[in-house]
């Protein structure tokens, strides 16, 4: 069955928010395991509609069209269900809880996912080990876990704590909105290091960005191009570099 | 330091509502319902009480006639009828003289409630007083203690066996006419809790009373009286349950403290008395007078309170700071979701030279709850180089609770220093959304933000009474969003 081993499999997406209008006009896209895939366009193309329409974010109906997640209906799915399920959003603007010890909500998500797999609870210092080795792999500074969760984080801590919390979780999709936004040109670059140690064969990433440098640093496998709630260009990498010597406009009309 | 995992305590506790509320059936002894001079005398003379001790009562009865219930508060409290209520109720035998005696119906009562009680309480390290309606019933590791001079006993007991302790200090923080409840108090108190740490000792194991109100219509009017003497130190924990009922049940009890020269007491309450049913129908009214005095230079009392229970809490624990250089400090978590509500705070006042207070308050919203933080600091003449800090902060989960802070500052000492500080915020769709993106479930979610706006407090909890009030700030909470 080629359909199940699509992570992402959406069809004809509609989607509308609170006030009736609508943001989606028809969304095709398929990931499949291993790839990198950039949906690009102009703001109020629908880039964050769809990321947050994916997650289950409430204040999104979606009116027609359908998304399959290995194999099966995400759209019944609860936010918190889809999360268990291995589905991660990288917040463009990551949420602060004060007194909340970064790792240990980190643990907390962790075990709820182990839990949701049958898996055994990991305690604290088995859980320490696990954030030992993530730490490595993605360079991140230790005193960032013993802080409450995104409070004080400057905007690239806020970033690179995103991306170590994917590490940790290990999602089967991830999907990264703006992760490039607020970031100087050092920052970036540590957060575009991070997601490419996280590119595996089993896991699909699907970048959401505005710009076209993230490219520069995370090479994805396909670009699409999303303008007035459609895609409307789908390629390879040349087609974001076409983009931006062309501009948007340009793409867009030739839809 | 308590460190606990929140979800763990939550999950453990799971889905269970007040988990404290059944009923023992056990065959009581108890005073006609009612409150005159006879009730006075009957209790006074069930306890085989000193006269002194019976004319203290009756000067306080006398008084408590004269006075009016205090209407200040902003609470909403429906007619007490004084005259409904039963003062004292006692497990119908004679008083155990050790483990081996106490009534296994009440032993297997407490072990519900999850109170180690002789050999669970040597495997827990702390000493329990508990004490069942009006009476205490057992006091474990007496004999440990009792090696280092400690006194810990019923307060029963201890007008016994330490007549001029008792004589000395009772009334001493907190007098007769105090108040309209501590009058009554006064007057019908029962039983309760009494300690005594010598001079230079400091306390080996937590000291740790509970109070339970089992039978119908009864008041609960126990009295504790602590004391720390010259450089000694004591932890202290208490924990309140109650039956599930549907009438309004009565608790008006009174703590004092008294801390001499360099001593220390650290006071904990989880209170979780039965809050009522989602209509507000039932639950205790918590009417309570406590106070601790740094008699001493150099002394500290800090008082901890994680209020989750009752109808109605009016409660202010409160320092009189009187020695030079002495410390209060308040830490209080107070939740009311449903009906319930709180007017609760301290009151810091300051007596000696360079005193130092402490306060810090997180007020919890959820239903229909109304919670107000009611906070003195005063600083007298005397009190040169007096400092405070107060923090209190309202966190909001839905749209028809209330948050109120009334803070009174009233400064007669130029040198004092005082910062206030006062936050309101609401749980966010964005903390619940971000959280639940991360796999947890939306009570887990409200769960672990509640915690984490609590942390100043529950830090301050000894470990073991931090995980009951962690699975009590969940338990409370349940069902409050969404």
């Amino acid at each position: 069955m080629s359909k199940v081993s699509n992570i992402l499999e959406i069809a004809g997406l509609h989607a509308r928010i609170a006030d009736g209008r609508e943001i989606l006009k028809g969304i095709d896209l398929v990931a499949k395991p291993g790839e990198v895939h950039a949906v690009m366009g102009p703001n109020g193309a629908g880039k964050s509609t769809l990321s947050s329409v994916l997650v289950g974010k409430p204040g999104y109906e979606v009116t027609q069209g359908s998304v399959l997640y290995q194999g099966r209906d995400l759209l019944e799915l609860a936010a918190d269900e889809r999360a268990r399920e291995g589905i991660f959003l990288a917040f463009q603007y990551p949420v602060e809880i004060p007194g909340v010890n970064n790792i240990y909500f980190l643990r907390a998500a962790l075990n709820a996912m182990r839990k949701h797999r049958g898996e055994a609870e990991l305690d604290a210092a088995q859980f320490l080990k696990v954030v030992k080795e993530k730490l490595k792999l993605l360079d991140v500074g230790e005193d960032l876990m013993k802080r409450s969760v995104n409070v004080g984080f400057s905007g690239g801590e806020k970033k690179r704590n995103e991306i170590f919390q994917m590490a940790v979780l290990e999602p089967k999709l991830a999907i990264l909105d703006e992760t490039d936004s607020g970031l100087d040109i050092d920052a970036l670059r540590a957060v575009a290091n991070g997601v490419n140690r996280l590119r595996d064969p089993g896991r699909a990433i699907v970048m959401i960005t505005h710009y076209q440098r993230l490219l520069d640093y995370i090479e994805p496998d396909f670009v699409h191009v999303l303008s007035d709630g459609k895609i409307v260009a789908s390629g390879d990498k040349s087609l974001a570099t076409e983009l931006e010597q062309r501009g948007y406009a340009h793409l867009g009309s030739a839809a | 330091m308590a460190n606990v995992e929140t979800l763990e305590a939550v999950r453990s506790a799971g889905v269970e509502g007040y988990k404290y509320g059944f009923v023992t059936n056990i065959e009581a002894e108890e005073a006609p319902p009612g409150l005159n001079e006879d009730t006075v005398h009957f209790i006074s003379a069930k306890k085989g009480e000193p006269a002194w001790l019976l004319e203290w009562r009756l000067k306080a009865f006398r008084r408590w006639q004269q006075m009016k219930e205090p209407n200040w508060a902003k609470l909403k409290v429906a007619p007490i009828d004084y005259q409904a209520y039963t003062y004292f109720s006692a497990p119908k035998k004679d008083g155990p003289k050790s483990l081996d005696e106490v009534d296994p119906e009440l032993l297997a009562t407490y072990e519900k409630l999850g109170i180690p009680l002789g050999e669970r309480a040597a495997l827990a390290g702390i000493a329990v007083d508990a004490v069942f309606d009006s009476v205490s019933v057992a006091t474990t590791f007496r004999e440990t203690l009792a090696e280092q001079g400690i006194i810990f006993c019923s307060f029963g007991e201890a007008v016994r066996e330490h007549p001029d302790l008792v004589r000395r200090y009772l009334g001493s923080v907190v007098p007769q006419g105090d108040n309209f409840f501590s009058a009554l108090n006064s007057a019908v108190f029962s039983d309760g809790s009494f300690a005594y740490i010598p001079p230079g000792i400091r306390c080996p194991m937590e000291l740790s009373t509970y109070f339970r109100i089992n039978a119908a219509n009864s008041g609960q009017f126990e009295r504790t009286l602590l004391i720390a003497d010259t450089g000694a130190y004591v932890s202290y924990l208490e924990g309140c349950t109650a039956p599930q009922r549907d009438e309004n049940q009565l608790h008006a009890a009174v703590v004092e403290l008294v801390a001499l020269d360099d001593a220390e007491i650290k006071y904990s309450t989880v209170q979780n008395w039965y809050p009522g049913d989602v209509n507000g129908k039932g639950g205790i009214y918590n009417f309570v007078t406590k106070r601790g005095a740094c008699r001493g230079n150099n002394a500290k009392i800090s008082w901890t309170q994680v209020e989750t229970g009752s109808s109605i809490t009016w409660k202010y624990p409160s320092c009189i700071l009187e020695g030079d250089g002495s410390v209060g400090e308040f830490y209080s978590v107070a939740i009311t979701n449903n009906m319930q509500q709180a007017d609760t705070g301290t009151k810091m006042i300051h007596l000696g030279r360079n005193t130092r207070s402490t306060v810090i308050s997180k007020g919890i919203s959820a239903g229909r709850g109304q919670n107000t933080y009611r906070g003195l600091i005063k600083i007298q003449p005397g009190a040169e180089g007096a400092r405070n800090y107060t923090q209190c902060d309202s966190l909001l989960v839905g749209k028809k609770c209330g948050a109120h802070t009334v803070p009174y500052i009233d400064v007669r000492n130029q040198s004092a220093r005082i910062e206030h500080e006062a936050t309101t915020s609401k749980i966010s769709e964005d903390q619940l959304f971000y959280c639940q993106q991360r796999g947890l479930e939306q009570e887990d979610a409200v769960s672990l933000i509640v915690n984490g706006f609590c942390k100043e407090v529950l830090k301050e909890l000894p470990m073991e009474f931090a995980v009951e009030a962690q699975k009590l700030l969940a338990v409370s909470l349940e069902g409050s969003v969404g």
